[in-house]
């Protein structure tokens, strides 16, 4: 199994995509001839073209209505957003235009494209560039929302996301560009809304996406050699929620922590938690806890800002609190 | 006049060339649309349906006579007050009555409603409720045009009151600079919602936006269903052939409230009266008579229409209602 970066992954998935057909292009802010922000786009002006690899200025709300409209009557784009704290000048092409289209016209229209990019904080870029914005996304019946934690998955969903259908919110994590990882050898889709177990364990759950994967399987890491038990739980598709895999790991461990780097109010692990608490009712020996982002906006100061995302440390403590041993 | 001062805008034209049979098809077609949103808002008054109700009266040659410039794989994008376009585009008239009355058998099924027509079979990519935001997508859907190279041409219309919003410069800055295929037409009816446009925009003749952008710009006004056809056919031939887009700023007036809701006490009977007596209808039945069209003709069309629309509204009354067990299907593709 070849090793690669989660860039070099998504960027296999765009090429080997685009090779198969060529209704699919790139377009968004310095995908050609910059090579890409965080270069996975790289190379990819040079082998498509600029017919297919498409730079823009700087008009989310412009771009990703284009995207819309080439989706309407058939082709299949891929709408790179430089990170996903600029989709919000294009929430109304999001959210009234690509996800409900399909509805209001009555199922006449469907809308083949991604949205993708980065998102999530990254190392004291402050507040307008810290966020987490899925579950904005994730409240909108219409739209798929789709966070890959690793190269594997980065690859196995960006295809299946490019091949589906529907308007998909593909949310890369923006500090897991350079991680390496184990690849299938070629051509491999993960299909959307199928989570993984990323480590087995007996004594709790722990459910996390993106680098909350990361950093729930360090927490268990450092857990095993105090002879706990962790499983960790990846739904990889925030919407559509692969619920059953959920539901099936905390009736087996009878606990349940749910690690986001998102705002708690309102947020996915609130989701998680009602759906875990009712189907779960009679397995749990503990309540459904959270660790969430901080709810305040990101600070600038690094000391602040670190622990206003969850980490190792709260995380082996949440785990220890609903184990009783603290 | 009010204070809303009507610009004099000089005749272009040259030599109109008129065919008989189209003046009759355009008239047909206008006074289709008139009679429509008539028995709409009559049934609406009647609580047959709810929602909102924009109605289109006062502004027919616009939609007929820049659409009639069109072949049937051209696409067409409008705003919620859509109902003459999706007309014109062809859609029947059976199918737009029934989805105002929210019926199965509407357009959209009855899940889009007056503002949220769509025909793909047509082309007529929909009518959109947020003011300006469908203009990126008529960039978009001509984007895919000349990416395919398919000759398609997309008509965009919108408002006056689309001109303040954000989308509305990025879609025609795009469109510009990536030379798509569009006309982007702006029916100037003076009033965004109950806001004139000296209150709304600091610089009133919209159609100068396109100065910034590069892009070639008409202006002229709406009464006369033939201008408007071979004005706008000079831009539909230019975004053709040339693969350049053009903003057009048509004035144009409703004759009725921003919707039923609307009193229109923001604007005196005597402009609006004034205004009426640029009817388009009126102004396409003088063109009918001068064409020495019989008069027992122009009869024959106005009780054709009449009898269209009542049979269109016995449809839409007599239709069934999608099940609720159906909905969840279009939220999602399988």
């Amino acid at each position: 199994m070849p090793t690669v970066a989660y860039r070099e992954a998504l960027n296999q998935a765009m090429a080997e995509e685009m090779e198969r057909d060529d209704r699919i292009f790139l377009m968004g802010e310095e995908v050609g001839h910059y090579d890409g922000a965080y270069k996975v786009s790289k190379g990819l002006l040079a082998r498509f073209g600029e017919k297919r690899v498409v730079d823009t200025p700087i008009a989310e709300g412009g771009f990703v209505g284009v995207g819309i409209g080439a989706a309407m009557v058939g082709l299949r784009p891929i709408i790179e957003l430089m990170t996903w704290n600029f989709s919000l000048v294009a929430a109304d092409q999001l959210i009234n235009n690509a996800a409900k289209i399909r509805q209001m016209s009555g199922g006449q229209f469907t809308l083949p494209v991604v949205f993708r990019g980065p998102g999530g904080s990254a190392h004291q870029l402050a507040a307008q560039h810290s966020q987490s914005t899925e579950a904005l996304w994730a409240h909108i019946p219409g739209l798929k929302v789709v966070m890959p934690a690793n190269p594997k998955d980065a690859k196995g969903l960006l295809k299946s996301a490019i091949r589906d259908d529907n308007p998909i919110v593909f949310i890369e994590g923006e500090v897991l560009y350079g991680d390496q990882g184990e690849i299938p050898e070629g051509e491999y889709t993960i299909p959307l809304g199928v989570g993984e177990v990323k480590r087995q364990g007996k004594d709790i759950t722990i459910i996390g996406w993106s680098k909350m994967v990361k950093l729930a399987l360090a927490a268990a890491e450092q857990l095993a050699t105090e002879g706990i038990e962790v499983e960790v739980v990846d739904p990889r598709t925030i919407r559509p929620l692969d619920e059953e895999l959920l539901v099936a790991s905390v009736k087996k461990t009878g606990r349940c922590l749910i690690v986001e780097e998102g705002w708690p109010f309102n947020g996915v692990g609130a989701e998680i938690a009602y759906r875990i608490g009712k189907a779960c009712f009679d397995d749990l020996d503990a309540p459904v806890e959270r660790l969430t982002g901080a709810d305040m906006p990101m600070p600038y100061n690094h000391h602040l800002e670190a622990q206003c995302v969850p980490d190792i440390a709260r995380t082996v403590a949440a785990v220890k609190r609903l184990l009783y041993l603290e | 006049m009010s204070r809303i001062e009507r610009e004099v805008v000089e005749p272009r034209e040259k030599a109109r060339s008129v065919d008989k049979a189209q003046l009759v098809h355009y008239y047909h077609q206008m006074l289709a649309i008139r009679r429509m949103e008539e028995a709409l808002a009559k049934a609406y008054a009647l609580r047959k349906f709810g929602g909102f109700l924009h109605l289109y009266i006062g502004q027919e040659a616009v939609a007929v006579g820049a659409i009639a410039t069109l072949k049937p794989d051209d696409y067409v994008i409008a705003t919620y007050r859509e109902h003459a376009h999706a007309y014109a585009k062809g859609m029947p008239v059976k199918q737009i009555i029934a989805e105002m009355y929210g019926k199965e058998t509407g357009c959209s099924k009855g899940l889009g409603g007056s503002m949220h027509l769509f025909d793909a079979a047509r082309n007529f990519l929909g009518g959109y409720g947020i003011v300006g935001g469908h203009i990126p997508i008529a960039a978009g859907t001509a984007y895919a045009s000349k990416y395919r190279g398919d000759g398609r041409v997309t008509l965009c219309f919108f408002g006056d009151g689309s001109v303040a919003q954000g989308a509305f410069h990025e879609g025609v800055a795009l469109a510009a600079l990536w030379r798509l295929p569009v006309v982007f037409i702006c029916e100037n009816n003076l009033y965004s919602m109950g806001t004139p446009l000296y209150r709304s925009l600091s610089v009133t003749d919209v159609s100068q936006k396109a100065l910034g952008y590069g892009i070639a710009r008409d202006r002229f006004d709406g009464e006369d269903v033939i201008r408007v056809r071979d004005r706008v056919g000079e831009a539909v031939r230019r975004a053709r052939n040339e693969s350049m887009p053009t903003l057009i700023e048509i004035r144009t007036y409703r004759f009725r409230g921003h919707s039923m809701s609307d009193a229109g006490l923001y604007r005196t009977k005597e402009e609006v009266e004034e205004w009426k007596k640029r009817d388009p209808i009126g102004y396409g039945r003088s063109l009918l008579e001068k064409a020495n069209v019989p008069e027992a003709e122009i009869v024959a069309i106005e009780t054709q229409v009449k009898q269209e629309i009542e049979e269109a509204v016995q449809f839409a009354e007599d239709s069934p209602e999608l099940a609720f067990e159906r909905l969840s299907e279009f939220t999602y593709k399988e």
